[in-house]
């Protein structure tokens, strides 16, 4: 009997808020559970991975002879050395590959930036530096190798390597100094014009020392990125057991070298000597890593303009 | 012009014009060095599947089961990132709580800050034995679908392109991830707010918003990470089992070599320039396969964004 | 020190856009002239092609002389750089190098030019402090970075870097638009006595501050949409806000547009 009732009285008795339909809430439902889940599955591997690491390494690290001594006077299958002698063809070959590529990525920055601008060069540049950070590891040792080894005919060396690590290394630089000197206002440049002091020293003495915090940073990053970078190694470089301390000749060790030639050489079996060595040599690998994005983090804190 | 200006102008354009001409001479050298092998080729470089390098006075080699592999591994890790990342990305920007974002956002780059060569060791040491009785019950419960078929390197589950693409997966996450979620973060607030002032569900906001307006920069991203596994070298050598005398027949329990594992696989023959040559024009062909896909994924994804 | 600012014919191009149309006027010295006018009307370009910082747009040009004490700065041989050295600017929003203490930044255009002598730049740092009326305030903590200053100290810091270097003009671009109304009264009062030493160029979108400060003003306009801005009329402060002689000026001033 509903016309005897009033057209007010029926829209009251209905609920004011419409519910949105059980349909739409089960896919709003079934998208939240999903997309949470798809972090879950990010998260996973990678804490798999770093557990596979740590508990697979642990087993020699904490010996003062793993970091002292090289495998050199040890036999492929005998307990005892160390990796001394991969750490330092890694941080050799990676700190010379940071001297070349830092300040030559710096430059280009610099021209994107305060230069260039929206010029055509500077377009074809940034596309450049796009394409060179897609550039796989394994073709840029194959281009040093066609430079280096076979048109000047100079001998495989760690110093080849760094050459090849260069090539990798620089896009990172670029990107990431770029992107800090576009964050430098443009007020801090003009007001150090209208003190008549030039362009290039507004750019040495006022812009870079306002981005250098971000700048390390990226810097950092991009070095502990090519300490895992393997291709270069197995190409421009022959492995020693021996430490060796001259990056220009003869064969170097390094950490990713070494658990490759492990990997070839030697017996994978958990509790095997050869298991002990890859794992350890990982493991020491991801320490280092860390180390390093560690020491970023404080440096470019107390290098960051202060407010207090 | 002070001549303090124009010496640093100069530099500076200088570096630039030096990156410009890298990449030439990248394929500039590796053309030149190529070409002898080539020339010296019994076979087609272009369609045959044999690779015989190791006698420089015979060389035999073609890239067409390189090629395959490559591609193929490339899209099964394609394949089950692509989604992830999505999900990833889409957590990231619209479902996380806000103090927690940049956290979580720095514990998926992580992913990329673990060097390739131990997700290789640890692909092949510790997820393929895994995943092998999972590979076994697809080939035998699936095995008449092409793509699950026994494989080429039959009984050894381990070495498959299966596992490396899973591994490789892992590996594009945080590429793809990172693109994605800064082209989402950019959606127009005022598209969201019109949304969910019609009384759209946060999913409904998603999909009529956040995923139209970043659908290009989600395919320009998955193409950096197809670009990246195209040329991933180390973690698919470690992994990758070689298949003895059989080739490579569209199964993902087939083992192989692609490119960049190749290469990588036999440094011992790089001895004498005519075999080494023969490697240089496998890995030109990998640069110029790169090279297009990183083109075109910058041509999707836009001009760059600070300017 | 203090000299005079004879602009003659002075057009200003952005590339091909015609951006300021013959501009004449002339800024005595040890007077505060004040530039006022609607948005967009030139008065900031106009100021800015006083120290040539318009060059730092590409494209941007002059034609026409602005002489300083009679010397052409727009001259084929002169050098920018050196005209910015003489001809100082305050700009909007204060802008202190972040990486350089308060004393750093105040001495920050002669340290930069070359001078290292650290008795003579603490020397320098308290005569600028002092002339911007900030000494009192920051003298005990003279090593602070700069940014640890509020808006309107941040500002006066600005005009003590400015003032470092003994400038012949000072320029300012509406240097108390971002400021709270104490602190730009505290850089008015400043103003009226930094032109004792300096010929003082203030752009200003506040009337009321224009009259307030200024010993001359001129008023610019845009001649239509889409023309280039001009300068309608320059004169003594007092009859441009009582009597002036164009009617655009004397609507200007009422508040009918603007």
């Amino acid at each position: 009997m509903t016309s005897t009732l009033s057209e007010t009285d029926r829209l009251a008795s209905e609920p004011a808020f419409q519910q949105v339909s059980t349909r739409r809430k089960a896919k709003n439902a079934l998208a939240t559970v999903l997309v949470w889940l798809s972090f879950l599955v990010a998260v996973a591997p990678l804490v798999w991975v770093l557990y596979t690491v740590i508990v697979n390494g642990i087993k020699r690290i904490p010996f003062t002879n793993w970091w002292t001594q090289d495998f050199g006077s040890v036999l492929s299958d005998e307990v005892g050395g160390g990796v001394m002698h991969a750490i330092i063809g890694t941080l050799e070959q990676c700190l010379m590959c940071a001297v070349i590529a830092v300040p030559l990525g710096l430059l280009v920055a610099i021209y994107l930036v305060e230069y260039g601008r929206n010029g055509r060069l500077a377009k074809i540049t940034t596309f450049m530096v796009d394409i060179l950070s897609g550039v796989p590891s394994i073709v840029a040792a194959l281009f040093i190798y066609a430079l280096w080894i076979t048109t000047l005919g100079l001998p495989r060396s760690g110093f080849a390597v760094s050459l090849a690590l260069v090539l990798l290394m620089i896009p990172v630089v670029v990107r990431s100094a770029e992107e800090m000197l576009r964050i430098v206002p443009d007020d801090l440049r003009e007001a150090s014009y209208a003190l008549g002091v030039p362009k290039w020293k507004t750019i040495m003495k006022i812009v870079l020392p306002t981005a250098l915090s971000g700048i390390i940073s990226g810097v950092m990053m991009a070095l502990a990125r090519v300490m895992g970078e393997t291709a270069p190694l197995l190409v421009l470089v022959g492995y020693s057991a021996y430490v060796n301390w001259d990056l220009f000749n003869n064969n170097q060790a390094s950490l990713p070298l070494l658990m490759n030639t492990e990997r070839a050489t030697n017996s994978m079996e958990p509790g095997s000597v050869g298991f002990d060595r890859i794992w350890g040599a990982a493991l020491t690998l991801v320490i280092i890593i860390a180390l390093i994005n560690l020491i970023a983090t404080v440096v470019s804190r107390l290098v960051a303009p202060k407010k207090k | 012009m002070r001549p303090g200006d124009r010496i640093f102008k100069n530099l500076s354009t200088g570096a630039g014009i030096f990156v410009v001409t890298l990449i030439a001479l990248i394929g500039i050298f590796l053309l030149v060095q190529a070409i002898p092998a080539l020339g010296a080729n019994g076979v087609n470089f272009l369609t045959s599947r044999i690779w015989e390098t190791s006698d420089p006075a015979h060389l035999r080699f073609g890239i067409l089961d390189l090629l395959l592999v490559t591609i193929y591994t490339s899209l099964v890790a394609l394949v089950i990132a692509m989604p992830i990342s999505l999900g990833i990305a889409l957590f990231l920007t619209n479902y996380a709580p806000r103090r927690l974002a940049r956290p979580f956002a720095y514990i998926v780059d992580l992913l990329a800050a673990v060097p390739s060569i131990i997700f290789g060791l640890w692909g092949i040491l510790v997820l393929a034995p895994q995943l092998a009785p999972v590979s076994q019950w697809l080939n035998s419960t699936l095995g008449f679908i092409p793509i699950f078929s026994t494989g080429n390197v039959f009984p050894n589950y381990a070495g498959t392109i299966f596992t490396a693409g899973v591994v490789l997966a892992v590996m594009l996450l945080p590429i793809i991830t990172s693109l994605s979620r800064e082209v989402f973060e950019r959606t127009p607030t005022a598209h969201i707010e019109g949304a969910l002032a019609l009384g759209a569900t946060r999913w409904e906001v998603i999909r009529t918003t956040v995923l139209p307006f970043g659908k290009a920069g989600y395919v320009g991203a998955s193409m950096l990470g197809l670009g990246r596994a195209l040329g991933e070298t180390i973690a698919l050598a470690v992994i990758l089992y070689i298949p003895r005398g059989r080739t490579f027949d569209w199964s993902v329990f087939d083992g192989g070599a692609t490119f960049a594992s190749q290469i990588a696989a036999n440094y011992a023959e790089f001895n004498n320039p005519t075999s080494a040559g023969a490697y240089i024009a496998a890995g030109l062909v990998l640069f110029v396969l790169t090279f297009a896909v990183n083109f075109a994924a910058r041509s999707i994804i836009g001009e760059r964004k600070a300017d | 020190m203090a000299k005079r600012i004879d602009v003659k014919d002075l057009d200003i191009y952005y590339g091909k856009f015609h951006a300021v149309d013959s501009v004449t006027l002339s800024v005595p010295p040890r007077n505060v002239t004040a530039f006022i006018g609607p948005s967009g009307c030139g008065k900031s370009t106009v100021l800015r092609t006083l120290n040539r910082m318009h060059e730092v747009i590409p494209g941007a040009r002059v034609d026409g002389q602005v002489l300083l004490d009679g010397e052409d700065i727009y001259a084929s041989s002169v050098d920018p750089v050196q005209v910015r050295r003489t001809i100082g600017m305050v700009f909007q929003r204060p802008n202190p190098f972040p990486t350089m203490s308060i004393r750093d930044n105040v001495v920050a255009g002669l340290k930069l030019a070359g001078t290292n002598n650290k008795k003579q730049l603490d020397d320098i740092a308290e005569r600028a402090l002092r002339g911007a009326n900030l000494w009192t305030e920051v003298k005990d903590r003279l090593n602070k970075p700069g940014g640890s200053l509020s808006g309107g100290q941040q500002q006066r810091l600005c005009i003590a870097r400015a003032i470092a270097v003994r400038p012949d003009v000072l320029l300012m671009d509406e240097p108390c638009s971002a400021l709270d109304p104490i602190s730009t009264l505290a850089i008015e009062d400043l103003i009226a006595e930094l032109k004792k030493d300096y010929t003082i160029v203030i752009v200003t979108h506040n009337m009321q501050q224009a009259a307030r400060v200024s010993d001359q003003t001129a008023f610019f306009n845009l001649a239509g949409v889409g023309q280039p801005g001009q300068l309608v009329e320059f004169n003594d402060t007092e009859k441009i806000f009582s009597n002036p002689n164009e009617k655009a000026t004397e609507d200007y001033i009422s508040g009918r547009f603007g």
